[in-house]
Formats: C-alpha cells, sequence, structure tokens
C-alpha cells in the first residue's frame, strides 16, 4: 500500500507546528522522532503501562494509543512543558526530587502527566484517591509508596 | 508493534462515516476511542485497511436525559463524560458504580461506550452494565437503521449482530423504575485490570417490598455477557430474605460455564460469582427498600 500522509497542525506545550505525517504514526513516535521532544516515554505500546501518558486538551491520555494525525488542531502537552519558562520545577517533581520517588526514571514523565492533571482537578486527594488515579501508571522500582508520599506533598505544598 | 499501514479518513458526518463503511465494508474500522482498536492494531492482530475516524462528529457524543422517559446517549460519548454527568449518576446509579472499574482514568478520558459495546470484549463491564439494564441499540447503515436489544447485541467474544456496513450509533436507556435498587462488583487482580468476574445486580421492590423486577448479569464469566435472570426469578414475587439470595447465587453458580485463565481457574471463577452475586444482589436490595 502507498503511503498516506497527512499535514497537521496541533500546538505542544504551547507552541505551534506543523507536521507531515503517515497515517499509522502513533502520537508517542511523532513527538519523540519528528518533534525530538523524547521525553515521553514508549514502555509497553499497548496502554497498558502509561509511561507515554500526555495531555490531550487537559486531559490525560495514552499517546501510544493515538494516530498523529488525531492529533491535529488539537493541544498537547507533554513533559517538556512542566517546568516554568524560568526553569523551576513544577511543585510535584520537586516533591518527587525530595521523596525519592523514582530510581530509573522510565515510568516518571507518564506519572508527572497524569497526577499534575489529577491535583489540577482535585487539590485536597485521600490518599486512596492518589492510589487509584495512579493505577494506570506502572512503576517497576518504587513500589509506590514514595510516589504516593510525594504526590501528598505536592498537593500540601500547592495548597498553601 | 506499531499498526500495519492503512488509509485514514476523518469522517466529516454520520452520513459521511456511514457512506465509507458502505463502500469499504469489513476491510474498514470506525476509529472511536481506540482504547481497543488501537493496541490490536499495534500488535497487527487486526490490519484494516481503511480507518474512519469518527472522533470529530459531534452529534454522536450527546447524553440526551430523562427521569420519565428513555435516556439517551450518543456513541462516541466518552466514559469521563458520563463519570462527570450528574444526571447519569443520579438516574442511572448502576452506570456510576460501574465506570470507575473500567480501565484507568487516562483510558476513560478516550474510550466510548459505543466502541466498547461494539468491541464486545467478554470481560468488559459495560456490556453486561447495558443488558441489566435492558438497553436498546440504534444500529445505522447508509440504507437504513434498527434497534437492537442488548441481550441480543452480543453474539460471543468480541462478536455482535453488527453488520459489515453498520455502525452503533446511540444507546437508549429506559428509566429505571423509582423503586428500584441498584450494584455493580467486580473482582479483579488489580484496580483496572479486566474482571475475572463482574457482576450486575438491579432489584425492584413494590409498596409492601416485594420483589417485583430483578437483573443479574455477569461479565468476565463467558464469552459475552452472561444474563443470569432466569435463576433471579426465584425472587420474584416475595419479600427477599437472605435464604433466597443465597439459592439464586447458588442457582447462578450452577448455570455459569467459567473459561479459566492464567489468574483463576473456572472453579475460582464460578465460587467467585457466587459470593459476589449473593453481595451483589444483598446490596440492590438494600438500596430498593431504603430508597438509595
Amino acid at each position: 500500500m502507498d503511503s498516506d500522509i497527512h499535514d497537521i497542525t496541533l500546538t505542544v506545550n504551547g507552541t505551534t507546528y506543523n507536521g507531515r505525517v503517515e497515517s499509522r504514526l502513533l502520537l508517542s513516535d511523532f513527538l519523540r522522532h519528528d518533534l525530538k521532544l523524547a521525553g515521553t516515554h514508549v514502555g509497553c505500546e499497548h496502554g497498558v503501562c502509561g509511561a507515554c501518558t500526555v495531555l490531550l486538551d487537559g486531559e490525560p491520555v495514552r499517546s501510544c494509543l493515538m494516530l498523529a494525525v488525531q492529533a491535529n488542531t488539537h493541544a498537547i502537552s507533554t513533559i517538556e512543558g512542566l517546568t516554568s519558562p524560568g526553569g523551576d520545577y513544577h511543585p510535584l517533581q520537586q516533591a518527587m526530587h525530595d521523596h525519592h520517588g523514582l530510581q530509573c526514571g522510565y515510568c516518571t514523565p507518564g506519572i508527572l502527566m497524569t497526577m499534575t492533571a489529577f491535583l489540577d482537578e482535585n487539590a485536597s486527594p485521600s490518599e486512596e484517591e492518589v492510589r487509584e488515579a495512579l493505577s494506570g501508571n506502572l512503576c517497576r522500582c518504587t513500589g509506590y509508596q514514595n510516589i504516593v508520599d510525594a504526590v501528598m506533598t505536592a498537593a500540601a505544598r500547592m495548597r498553601s | 508493534m506499531k499498526p500495519a499501514p492503512f488509509r485514514y479518513i476523518a469522517a466529516t458526518s454520520l452520513a459521511h462515516a456511514l457512506a465509507l463503511k458502505s463502500e469499504y465494508g469489513d476491510e474498514a474500522k470506525f476509529l472511536a476511542g481506540g482504547q481497543s482498536l488501537m493496541p490490536t492494531m499495534n500488535f497487527r492482530l487486526a490490519r484494516p485497511t481503511v480507518l474512519i475516524d469518527i472522533n470529530g462528529i459531534d452529534e454522536l457524543s450527546a447524553i440526551h436525559l430523562s427521569d420519565t422517559g428513555p435516556t439517551r446517549i450518543g456513541a462516541v460519548t466518552r466514559y469521563r463524560a458520563l463519570e462527570r454527568d450528574a444526571g447519569i449518576a443520579r438516574i442511572f446509579p448502576l452506570i456510576r458504580e460501574a465506570l470507575p472499574e473500567i480501565a484507568h482514568p487516562q483510558i476513560r478520558n478516550r474510550g466510548t461506550i459505543g466502541g466498547n459495546l461494539s468491541h464486545a470484549d467478554p470481560a468488559s463491564e459495560m456490556p453486561a452494565v447495558s443488558v441489566a439494564l435492558q438497553a436498546r441499540l440504534r444500529l445505522q447503515s447508509a440504507t437504513q437503521e434498527r434497534w437492537v436489544a442488548a441481550s441480543d447485541f452480543f453474539l460471543g467474544s468480541l462478536t455482535t449482530d453488527l453488520q459489515f456496513d453498520e455502525m452503533l450509533t446511540e444507546i437508549e436507556l429506559p428509566p429505571p423504575n423509582p423503586r428500584s435498587g441498584s450494584c455493580f462488583m467486580e473482582i479483579a487482580r488489580r484496580r483496572g485490570d479486566f474482571a475475572i468476574v463482574g457482576v450486575a445486580a438491579m432489584v425492584t421492590l413494590d409498596d409492601n417490598t416485594q420483589c417485583t423486577d430483578v437483573r443479574l448479569v455477569f461479565c468476565g464469566v463467558g464469552e459475552m455477557p452472561v444474563d443470569s435472570g432466569e435463576a433471579a426469578s426465584l425472587l420474584i414475587g416475595q419479600i427477599v430474605t437472605d435464604d433466597a439470595i443465597c439459592a439464586v447465587a447458588a442457582s447462578a453458580q450452577q448455570m455459569i460455564d467459567p473459561g479459566g485463565s492464567v489468574h483463576a481457574t473456572a472453579d475460582y471463577q464460578r465460587h467467585i460469582a457466587g459470593v459476589m452475586a449473593e453481595r451483589a444482589l444483598t446490596t440492590a436490595n438494600r438500596r430498593a427498600r431504603d430508597g438509595q
């Protein structure tokens, strides 16, 4: 079959990009290979591990289960946009650092994108709610406790 | 781990999408939330030559609520939209209780009710819920439309009554009886995993708290939603007692034929199904009695 090519325009972290993509190109691969935004990690490529989570119009989604062409006209946020323009960490990034919430770091971008969106929606979560929100992101290093602690700390800091 | 080549067409209207499906038939797949289709394409278990993207068709994502008449839900309504809809939660507490069991938040942000029902995974929650709620499904093609009861729609594992040129466009739910209570519960290895057993129960009572209607539908224990309404009908016409519920659960246990998997043997599934039927019916009956 001849390549099926589409022109797309989308914003990533507020910057507008134009792309020419084959229809079968996954959004995760478009971000990593075409835009060179390799902070979005690719784990299982079937929607289970959560490493590739990005925000689509503000909502966390699996970028490995979306086609790049489907992101046309939409706004994507990735881990590269989480720090402030001045380079300061997001409160959750700082809390992950403080609580040793990551070891190898492979799952961390997906967790940060999932949990920052969660904290925007729920400023005072219970630990159980944090665990539920975190359930779609696999981490093989930490055992999750330090990540949960980091999210609770970030929530408290963001409230004060 | 990447999809095989295909032609992508973003449908601009329902008529456009149906005309494309009529033209390409089984070669084409509708792309709704993509949370089941994309994994199978990434693994190349599915290799459609044409993908018809229906995400841009606004008329397919409307929710029309009614307390007294049928509620209609567009097929491309995302789980998250249902979760956030206070009216859905009020009129259909069974749906409200089932939604958090469906995969993870990121999946629910994209996954759609119509895509889920059309995919017809035997472990999936919504097919069982739709049967329990006696939903009617609107199937449209370029030239005609028909309505099918949810109980007739599922024909087997990943198999439905949808024809090559049809799309499930709308789910219609009759209003629950005011004196009814429901309960959904599920056992999975981890939160969000496929159900080892899930159960949807609904009990309706009259003014004397006698049972007038009961539904009991399992997911995860057969090739499709398993309706154990016949076993549960023992409760009809009486005041529901613990003993009667135990008898129903025992009877339902005997009627199901779970396949077993790496996570649970068939015997374990059967055992759990009985325990959960008992708990779900007890809870549904209490909620009906207490008006919750």
